[in-house]
């Protein structure tokens, strides 16, 4: 004999002011089944809660339906002050008489009468609730980070600080990413290479951290705590156990004057066939681009062999396939800036001194191709006016970024400083928008560059940039005051939007991750939810996920981990248990719910007899995978599988109530 | 600066104005963020009054008069070049057309009288001939402006080089069209009575 | 000059197949102030084999004065014309710029805009039994897409008679060839390179510019010639600093204001361009072998018979 209590929450005047809650419960009290039926101003609060745990036991219920307000609001509570009290969690419901009616309606009487068929919907699915038990997971407990960069190395550090193994994957010869390629950083002006390095080091240092470089991640399967990953080891045709990073073989291959662009130098300087990218890489060994390599191309040269002291180079090195098991994944990829081939007006990329914002950190860095001397590109010559540029490609609805990208207005503040302290006698000119410098000290320093170094802040958007007697002419508007203005100057910098990148789509598939439409990875709610993903175990880090800066990522990676840490810090994880189940019996193996499956949770397995014959295959649900979303009940085509929680019974029982 | 330059913002009629444009133009003026890139590649601003980024933040706060008296919007040359490249993709030269047409409704030629004879004389000429005839359009925008041996210099060579025809070329048809062209304008002048409706949406 | 203009016609691949024959739109000017241009035309195309059969009755396209004060009529002179080149069952091909603009922008509009197509549908007679829908089907060319995709380059090249050496042209477009680029779909709106193709091929330098685009002042010659003197004094100076001896365009409103105009440009800034302009078909027709009493080069004020004259001294090869 069921017996169920009514508790009907006022949500204060959200639900009272509309309906008429102590009609509702007396009209409940008298449904065949009910028990006990009673009414609070707030049920969610504690004595609320009390109040249902006290009926359990007084009345002896045998399920409970809150009416209130969203389930995706407080179903969580209610159903733990259920299990407090000794009701399995999952014999409680509730009815949403806020979101589905209070808040819709403003008929009282209308809204009272269906306030009072909703409950009683979900009072005849209670009655045929069945008690169900969290599922339970081991969990592997090595973590996974793809993408080595300031938040990839972030993450991994304090997973790996924590105790547990950490495998970083970056497919660039080095781990660093940008963070490696900027001169300064903002505010600080910290010298970038100066406060990443010891972050580096740590890494290739770290007793529990795996680093594989120039690999890439080539395949993911299973779930979250049980991942198994193929990870692609690109041959670098040098040995890592014997190479000592001397760096005799970059030095000495014929290569380096055949133009191979530096994608470290971002173009504005060249490297050798076998390369490290960057003095400070790590690991600090060498690389064989294959496809600029004459010996790989034609046969000829071996003069790195030749010369290695190590006996280190291998060109008969194959690439090489490693399979990892761990419970969590990172995914810290990473950001790219545009191409300013989008935009004709300011060159199209066709003019050598119009550069970008990571070209003129080269420019800048002292390790870079100009040693840190402010010249042009074009002709080397020395530069003395420069115009910044701000968002070329962000906030731009015709070339389909309507996005802002960040930090373009504090690096293009920081760009200007730095090149009034090289160049004293030089002229800044930034053309900007708005000025977005929200995070701490941000604002202070634009003003410096504003009032301090003199650069001369423009607003408004430059129309075209064209070349003319060796300058670069800039036609530009100052709405401020109303005029047209003009600036002849040596050297531009684009701030370029930042995106996603390269390879993101391919990474979403194979982890099963969304992205917007301009190829950020989702997080799982945008205010709640920042680092996690709507696949369970994947967690988001950095500028993949939004364009941010640095202490944004750095925060974010660390939040990551966090994340990581909590899944690992239990003995085994707890999974909801209104997952789908197959009746091997009725199934016939048609497959028809593997192949609407949005999760892969569909296994196939082999039904044998007693002499291990096969009788048939059928479905199997794999409760890591299976998120409930019930696609596959609804598919099948025998009803050979039911959704726990949601089965014919309990649903036809709510939609027959609704319909008398 | 005086008193009346201070913009009463909770006026009704200013929000009439900008609704009167969006609906004549299909263009959301909201959408301009006044970035200047528009002013800062059109060539003809370094003539204007009131640059055309201005003129949509004008529209946006609803002066009506200043927009629709200003020499700007004469000295437009419909290049296209702003909207080829503005960032919030508005139509910024068929914003221009339309308060163009909104200045002659009110009857504000004033402001660049030359200009606007001589749109007002082509179109004229187009009406009556058919193909436009450049003699008689030549002669009698001198005429009308007073001017009448402007450019007098040019005429001749340009007549000694065959470039001046006698005659105006015959258009079969004429008569019917001119028929046409009456409903036209009519048509024209009750859409600028009309209220509300959705303008020249795109579908 | 590495990179290739982008196409500038509408994918339509079995053209190459047909043979090359077209519904004409001259424009008004082309039977007045750019008489030489409707003269080198006709030759060209008769050279070429490209057969030209002139709109019947055709109308003024409107121009940039007819949608700069009126609304309705603009669209009608378009549909207007478009109907009559309908009849004809050809693609439309036309030379002026302002044309082609106004022809594009009324199949545009007829397209994508319900209230459009409906106020034409209105006027009755005016698109003489022919549908709407019609209209903005038709392919609407402009003779350097027909040169470029349609005759080929390689094809044209091959013709070449006297090569244009010594001739360093800076190519103007100009404003409505390339915009409003959603609807004009021609070529790069910034650095096209369609004619810089074509006039290369004839063997003649073109030269890199930075003001193949920016608007000459337009119809503004007829009332505010002072300002046109300003833009024209910029385009012609530009051209000059990069080594151009003379400029090739596609536009008769362009032609008047750089050629009949220069006079002013030279007297406000005191300064002699004596800058030669010719159309593009000129140019080629020379290079072809046309003579030039045929294309109408002494009809321009300032005479590019100087600058022609080492391409014109050229033996036969």
């Amino acid at each position: 004999m069921p017996r169920i209590g009514v508790f009907v929450c006022h949500c204060g005047v959200n639900i009272a002011a509309t309906v008429d809650v102590e009609r509702v419960r007396d009209e409940l009290a008298k449904h065949p089944g009910v028990a006990y039926s009673v009414d609070y101003r707030y049920m969610c609060s504690d004595p609320g809660q009390n109040i249902i745990k006290e009926a359990i036991k007084e009345h002896r219920l045998t399920g409970v339906v809150v009416a209130a307000c969203s389930p995706s609001m407080h179903e969580v509570t209610f159903r733990s002050a259920c299990a407090s009290a000794g009701l399995n969690p999952y014999l409680c419901e509730m009815a949403n008489i806020r979101e589905h009616c209070s808040w819709v309606h403003q008929d009282r009487e209308e809204a009272t009468k269906k306030a009072i068929e909703l409950i009683r919907m979900v009072v005849e699915r209670v009655k045929r609730n069945e008690e169900l038990f969290p599922i339970h997971i081991d969990v592997t407990k090595r973590a996974l980070v793809i993408g080595g960069g300031i938040a990839g190395i972030q993450a991994a550090l304090d997973i790996a600080d924590a105790g547990y193994e950490v495998v970083l994957v970056e497919r660039e010869p080095s781990i660093g990413g940008h963070m490696a390629q900027l001169s300064e950083t903002f505010p600080t002006l910290d010298c970038s290479q100066c406060i990443l390095t010891p972050k580096m080091v740590q890494v290739r240092q770290h007793p529990r951290i795996k680093l594989l470089t120039y690999s890439v991640v080539e395949e993911v399967s299973g779930y979250v705590g049980n991942f198994v990953v193929t990870i692609r080891k690109k041959a670098r045709s040098v040995r890592e156990d014997l190479c000592t990073g001397c760096g005799i073989c970059t030095q000495r291959c014929p290569a380096r004057r055949d133009g191979i662009p530096s994608e470290f130098e971002r173009g504005l300087a060249t490297r050798p066939a076998i390369y490290i990218p960057f003095p400070q890489a790590v690991p600090n060994v060498p690389v064989i681009d294959r496809e600029h390599c004459r010996y790989f191309l034609t046969g000829r040269c071996r003069v790195c062999e030749q010369v290695c002291p190590a006996k280190a180079i291998d060109y008969e090195q194959q690439d090489e396939l490693i399979t990892e098991n761990v419970g969590a994944i990172v995914v810290a990829t990473g950001y790219e800036l545009i191409s300013p081939s989008i935009y004709g007006e300011y060159g199209g990329g066709r003019f050598k001194d119009v550069i970008d914002g990571l070209q003129f950190e080269r420019l800048l860095s002292a390790s870079g191709p100009t040693g840190g001397r402010l010249v042009r590109p074009s002709d080397g010559k020395e530069v003395k006016v420069v115009a910044f540029i701000a968002c070329v490609g962000s906030r731009d609805r015709a070339k389909g970024i309507p996005y802002c990208s960040k930090i373009c207005c504090m690096y293009i503040a920081k760009h200007a400083l730095l090149f009034k302290h090289r160049v004293h006698d030089g002229e800044a000119y930034v053309f900007y928008m708005d000025i977005r410098a929200g995070g701490k000290g941000y604002d202070e320093f634009v003003r410096r560059a504003i009032e301090e170094e003199g650069a001369c802040y423009i607003r408004g958007r430059v129309s075209r940039i064209y070349e003319s007697n060796g300058k670069l002419i800039v036609c530009g508007m100052d709405t401020l005051s109303g005029k047209l203005v003009e600036v002849e100057a040596d050297l531009v910098v684009l701030a370029t939007a930042m995106r996603p990148s390269d390879g993101f789509d391919e990474l979403a598939r194979k982890l099963r991750l969304t992205y917007d439409e301009h190829g950020f990875f989702s997080e799982a709610h945008p205010k709640l939810r920042p680092v996690e993903t709507n696949t369970a175990g994947v967690f988001l880090a950095g500028a993949c996920q939004a364009p941010k800066d640095i202490p944004e990522s750095v925060a974010q990676a660390s939040a990551a981990a966090a994340k990581v840490l909590s899944l690992f810090g239990m003995p085994r994880i707890e999974r909801e248990p209104t997952i789908a189940e197959v009746n091997e019996m009725t199934c016939t193996g048609c497959f028809d719910c593997e192949r609407v499956c949005p999760y892969n949770a569909i296994e196939r397995k082999e039904i044998k007899d007693r002499r291990g014959n096969i009788i048939k295959v059928v479905a199997s649900v794999n409760p890591g995978l299976c998120e409930g979303c019930g696609a596959c009940a609804g598919t099948c085509r025998n009803k050979s599988i039911t959704l726990k929680g949601f089965n014919d019974e309990q649903v036809f029982a709510q939609l027959v109530s609704a319909s008398v | 600066m005086s008193v009346s330059d201070v913009v009463r913002l909770t006026d009704a009629k200013l929000k009439e104005f900008v609704t009167e444009v969006e609906r004549l133009s299909g263009q959301k003026v909201s959408q301009c963020y006044q970035c200047g890139k528009c002013s800062a590649g059109c060539p003809m601003a370094f003539a204007m009054d009131i640059d055309p980024a201005r003129i949509m933040r004008l529209i946006q706060l609803g002066q009506r008069e200043d927009v629709l008296r200003s020499r700007t919007i004469w000295i437009c040359a419909a290049c296209q070049t702003c909207t080829t490249r503005c960032p919030q993709e508005v139509e910024i030269a068929h914003v221009m057309d339309v308060l163009r047409s909104m200045a002659l409704k009110a009857g504000y030629t004033e402001a660049e009288r030359e200009i606007t004879e001589a749109l007002s004389q082509f179109v004229e000429n187009i009406e009556r001939r058919g193909r436009v005839f450049e003699p008689e359009l030549a002669i009698r925008l001198n005429i009308a402006l007073g001017r009448p041996f402007k450019d007098f210099g040019k005429g001749i060579k340009l007549f000694m080089r065959g470039k001046l025809p006698m005659l105006p070329e015959r258009v079969r048809g004429l008569k019917e069209l001119r028929g046409i062209w009456e409903m036209v304008r009519k048509l024209e002048l009750s859409e600028g009575e009309r209220h509300g409706g959705e303008g020249t949406k795109h579908s | 000059m590495e990179a290739k203009a982008q196409s500038t016609a509408d994918a339509h691949p079995e053209d190459a197949e047909r043979k090359l024959e077209f519904a004409y739109y001259p424009g008004c000017s082309l039977s007045g102030t750019a008489v030489e241009y409707g003269i080198s035309t006709k030759a060209l195309c008769n050279h070429l084999g490209i057969k030209l059969e002139e709109i019947p009755d055709w109308i003024c396209c409107g121009a940039t004065p007819a949608h700069a004060i009126r609304t309705l009529f603009p669209l009608a002179l378009g549909a207007r014309n478009l109907a009559l080149a309908a009849k004809l069952d050809k693609p439309l091909l036309t030379v002026c710029a302002a044309c082609f603009n106004r022809l594009k922008w009324t199949a545009y509009e007829l397209k994508h805009n319900r209230e459009a197509r409906e106020k034409i549908s209105q006027l009755p007679g005016l698109l003489d039994g022919q549908t709407v829908e019609r209209l903005y089907e038709l392919q609407i060319l402009h003779l350097l897409t027909v040169l470029r995709e349609l005759y080929g380059i390689e094809r044209l090249s091959e013709r070449v008679r006297y090569p244009l050496k010594g001739l360093r042209v800076a190519c103007y477009y100009g404003c409505l060839l390339v915009r409003p680029p959603k609807v004009m779909q021609f070529d790069d709106p910034e650095n096209p390179r369609v004619m810089d193709e074509l006039i290369s091929a004839v063997g003649a330098e073109v030269v890199d510019w930075a003001f193949k685009t920016e608007c000459c002042g337009a119809s503004l010659a007829l009332s505010r010639s002072d300002l046109v003197a300003e833009r024209v004094h910029r385009i012609l100076s530009d051209a000059k600093s990069r080594g151009a001896n003379i400029i090739c365009v596609a536009c008769p409103l362009c032609h008047v204001n750089l050629d009949v105009y220069q006079i002013d440009a030279n007297a406000k800034f005191g300064y002699e361009h004596d800058m030669p302009i010719a159309y593009f078909t000129q140019l080629i027709g020379i290079a072809l072998g046309i003579p030039a009493q045929e294309l109408g080069l002494e009809k321009h004020m300032v005479d590019p018979m100087k600058v022609l004259k080492n391409a014109l001294a050229q033996k036969q090869t």
